[in-house]
């Protein structure tokens, strides 16, 4: 294996995807979080700590998209279809939750409605992006390069169930985001939250570690079998070492910390995920190889990613450092 | 709703839906962003209070049409794979990575620097916000020379081979990306972003001269966007001519559609002003024509022959009637654009620019004609290559996913009913803040969204000294 394009650009989209699940993900648990946030001027500092940043959280979500079609287009075209449901009501909640930010100052009388679609909105994408990574796990149906299945196979129980799960790990990351760049009684609020939060959530990625081994033999094989079976002790210890740095930090009323720790939560879990799938892209249906556009599609476009990504990475996080710090609520533009 | 109409049929009908509610945020966000860029500018070396007033006021309002353009485009970046599935299985090695650099290039730098430019000019100070303002107008403009790119090549293709999966597989990247109608439809979609942005400043401006012809702010833009009309209108004629006799080499049959040309003309072809196209029987009803101009405009010689649709195999026809008439309108739109120009520069020249009453209407009601223009353009180029999605290689009833009617069905209702309700809205945000003359004068809503603190020196001390003395 010298220069293996498909596998260098299966880290990269994973990638995209996990910083589209960590950084989205805490926009969304803002949005989400307006349901038990009624006061006004509080559900304006909460829009305000995303609103510079969520478009470019966004973007990756384009990018997992866009990626996947110039690299593995045969994944995406049938990964797409077999999620036709899910992928279309997550894309038309995130129309509403995207237009909310800039909506939601331009009326009064209307306001109400872009609260709405700001938290119905955020929550609905949530939901649905957990039911199509349950639906992914359990596995997607293939012939002759083309989805096989039914138009319901992505709702079962596991997928509902992911769903939920995502809609809790998102509000725990938008809590902890919340405690990190807000004061006062609304951090006070929060700090309350998250702690509820993260019991749900890792409450969660225990029932769905301890599932998705038996929903597949190969998960089995992966978590169980030597040598991969050392995942299986490395895995947990990590999930311990992060939700213990998350109670710690909320213990110790720390701001950025429970951020960090949810992040480092999320992180592990994604890489589970990917221990699971390895060397699928489409489980159980298609190798990483097998749906990889040919080498000098690869190659071409990972010159533009060899060279674009850190600049994007690099201004990305300038971008966040404009922008740090505590929110004062006085303040706005407009 | 939709009973016993195929699943093809529903799935391009929403692509067309969807297409064509995203097609006119960009167009729109493409020539504000790049006026922004120069507003700032303008402000930064004058010192002008009234650019800054135009800056603030058109900021809020791209800051929307460009909110509305990210999720509707969001959208778009889905759809051909749930809809399009065999098309994105076929071309994807090829579409694939053009659209991924226009993510990487463009999209991203774009987000990136929106923030700043419409929260940070106080937090980063003048130098840096100018720089951001610049990178996102280039953002919108890296934007478009990708996707143009990918929709060139879908109408002529090149620089490619198919492999045994049946996919098309690069063979040489330079020909895909700067395939022969690509640079033709760049500099034809950008001039008409540009006009479309001017034609809606100018509108605006010329609705608060009709109320008050010495507001400043209101001269200044209405002027702009007329210079921008009286140049760049002539200069979009041009380039449209250019690239009708690139689309004629390429791709004649949409000539022919656009001409309403049934029939082979040997010796010069007549151009069709109207009449009314009737496919089944192969002919124009009611047609008015001008003997041999058609030949003289595509071909430069009043004689020279011209073939026409009889000449082409019924199942590789476009809906001829469509794209007749989008092709009209675009066209009649242009020459509309064109007097608009005229007119105002010798409304200059007489020096009533801002005292013509009657110029300052026709502004107002050519305000939404590049829109239109611009839709049509897009139906004439997408239509008119029907029935192919790769042009003479992949016929779009072979591009499609295997979806269910009722699947598309539903998705297409939902998305009509979401669209309508949330860009309807979105416009009419809009339109209220464009009926508020800039620098005031309208009731200021509330706060918008931003701002932490920690790095506004100045005005942040300012105000905790103010709390403090109130202590």
């Amino acid at each position: 294996m010298e220069f293996d394009l498909p596998h260098i650009w299966a880290a990269i989209i994973a990638f995209a995807v996990l910083m589209y699940v960590i950084l989205d993900g805490f926009d969304l648990g803002v949005g989400m979080l307006f349901v038990v946030e009624h006061e006004k001027h509080d559900r304006d500092v909460m829009m305000n700590s995303v609103a510079p940043v969520w478009d470019g959280n966004e973007t990756w979500l384009v990018m997992g998209g866009g990626g996947l079609f110039a690299v593995f287009p045969l994944a995406y075209a049938t990964v797409l279809p077999a999620l036709y449901m899910p992928l279309t009501i997550m894309l038309l909640a995130l129309v509403f939750r995207g237009v909310a930010f800039e909506y939601r100052w331009r009326t009064e009388r209307g306001q109400f409605l872009w609260n709405w679609g700001f938290w119905g909105g955020s929550f609905v994408a949530a939901f649905t992006q957990g039911i199509a990574l349950g639906a992914l796990v359990q596995g997607i149906s293939i012939t002759e390069r083309a989805y096989s299945g039914g138009w319901w196979d992505w709702l079962t129980p596991f997928s509902v169930m992911t769903g939920i799960a995502v809609v809790f790990g998102y509000t725990l990351l938008g809590a902890t985001w919340l405690i990190y760049k807000t004061e006062g009684p609304l951090q006070e609020r929060m700090q309350a939250r998250a702690r509820s939060l993260a019991i749900v959530t890792l409450g969660f990625i225990g029932i769905v570690s301890a599932v998705t081994p038996f929903l597949d033999p190969v998960y089995a094989e992966r978590w169980f079998a030597w040598p991969t079976a050392v995942f299986s002790a490395i895995v947990p210890l990590l999930l311990a070492a992060a939700a213990w740095k998350l109670y710690t930090g909320l213990r110790d009323k720390r701001d950025a910390t429970p951020f960090l720790a949810s992040l480092a939560l999320f992180i592990v879990s994604f890489v589970g995920i990917g221990i699971s799938f390895y060397p699928h892209i489409v489980p159980p249906s298609l190798t990483i190889a097998e749906a990889a556009a040919p080498d000098s599609s690869l190659l071409f476009t990972l010159v533009g990613a060899a060279l674009l990504l850190p600049l994007i990475l690099a201004y990305t996080a300038y971008s966040y450092w404009v922008f740090r710090g505590k929110m004062d609520p006085d303040e706005g533009y407009h | 709703m939709f009973d016993g109409v195929s699943a093809e049929l529903l799935a391009r009908f929403q692509f067309a839906f969807t297409v064509s509610f995203h097609i006119v945020f960009p167009a729109f966000s493409i020539g504000l962003a790049n006026y922004l860029a120069v507003l700032n500018a303008l402000w930064l070396k004058t010192g002008d209070q009234t650019y800054l007033t135009l800056f603030d006021y058109w900021k809020k309002i791209f800051a929307v049409a460009f909110g509305m353009g990210v999720v509707s485009g969001i959208v778009m970046s889905y759809q051909f794979g749930t809809n399009w599935s065999v098309f994105s299985d076929k071309t994807g090695p090829i579409l694939g990575p053009l659209m991924a650099y226009e993510v990487l290039s463009a999209f991203f730098l774009e987000a990136g620097f929106l923030g700043i430019m419409l929260f940070g000019r106080k937090r980063v100070g003048d130098k840096l916000h100018m720089f951001a303002t610049a990178v996102v107008a280039v953002g919108t403009l890296m934007s478009a020379t990708w996707i143009l790119s990918v929709n060139s090549w879908m109408q002529t293709p090149v620089g490619y081979s198919i492999n045994e999966a049946g996919q098309f597989v690069p063979e040489d990247w330079w020909a895909i990306v700067f395939n022969p109608s690509f640079p033709y439809r760049l500099v034809h979609m950008v001039l008409a972003a540009f006009l479309t942005t001017a034609l809606v400043v100018g509108a605006v401006g010329a609705w608060h001269l009709l109320k008050d012809r010495t507001h400043k702010p209101a001269r200044v833009m209405f002027s702009m966007a007329m210079w921008m009309a009286a140049l760049v209108t002539p200069v979009q004629i041009f380039a449209g001519d250019l690239h009708g006799l690139n689309t004629l080499e390429h791709q004649p049959v949409k000539v022919m559609a656009m001409e309403g040309h049934f029939d082979s003309y040997p010796d010069g072809a007549p151009l069709i002003l109207f009449g009314i196209p009737n496919q089944a029987e192969k002919r124009i009803d009611f047609a008015i024509e001008i003997p041999k101009l058609s030949s003289l405009i595509l071909k430069h010689d009043l004689n020279a022959p011209l073939a026409g649709l009889d000449t082409i195999d019924d199942k590789d026809e476009p809906p001829v009637a469509i794209v007749f008439w989008s092709s009209r309108i675009m066209i009649a739109l242009g020459f509309a654009m064109l007097g608009l120009g005229i007119w105002s520069l010798w409304a200059r020249w007489r020096k009533v620019l801002y005292r013509d009453s009657w110029l300052h209407m026709a502004a107002v009601a050519m305000g939404p004609s590049g829109f239109v223009a611009v839709l049509a353009g897009w139906v004439t180029t997408e239509v008119g290559r029907q029935p192919f999605t790769v042009y003479g290689l992949l016929r779009t009833s072979d591009s499609l996913a295997p979806i269910a009617a009722p699947a598309v069905a539903t998705s297409l209702i939902a998305f009509i009913i979401v669209y309508f309700f949330v860009f309807g809205a979105g416009v009419f945000y809009i339109m209220r803040m464009m009926s508020k003359p800039p620098g005031g004068g309208g009731k200021e809503l509330s706060k918008g969204p931003l701002r932490s603190a920690g790095t506004t020196p100045a005005a942040q001390i300012a105000e905790q000294e103010g709390a403090g003395s109130g202590i």
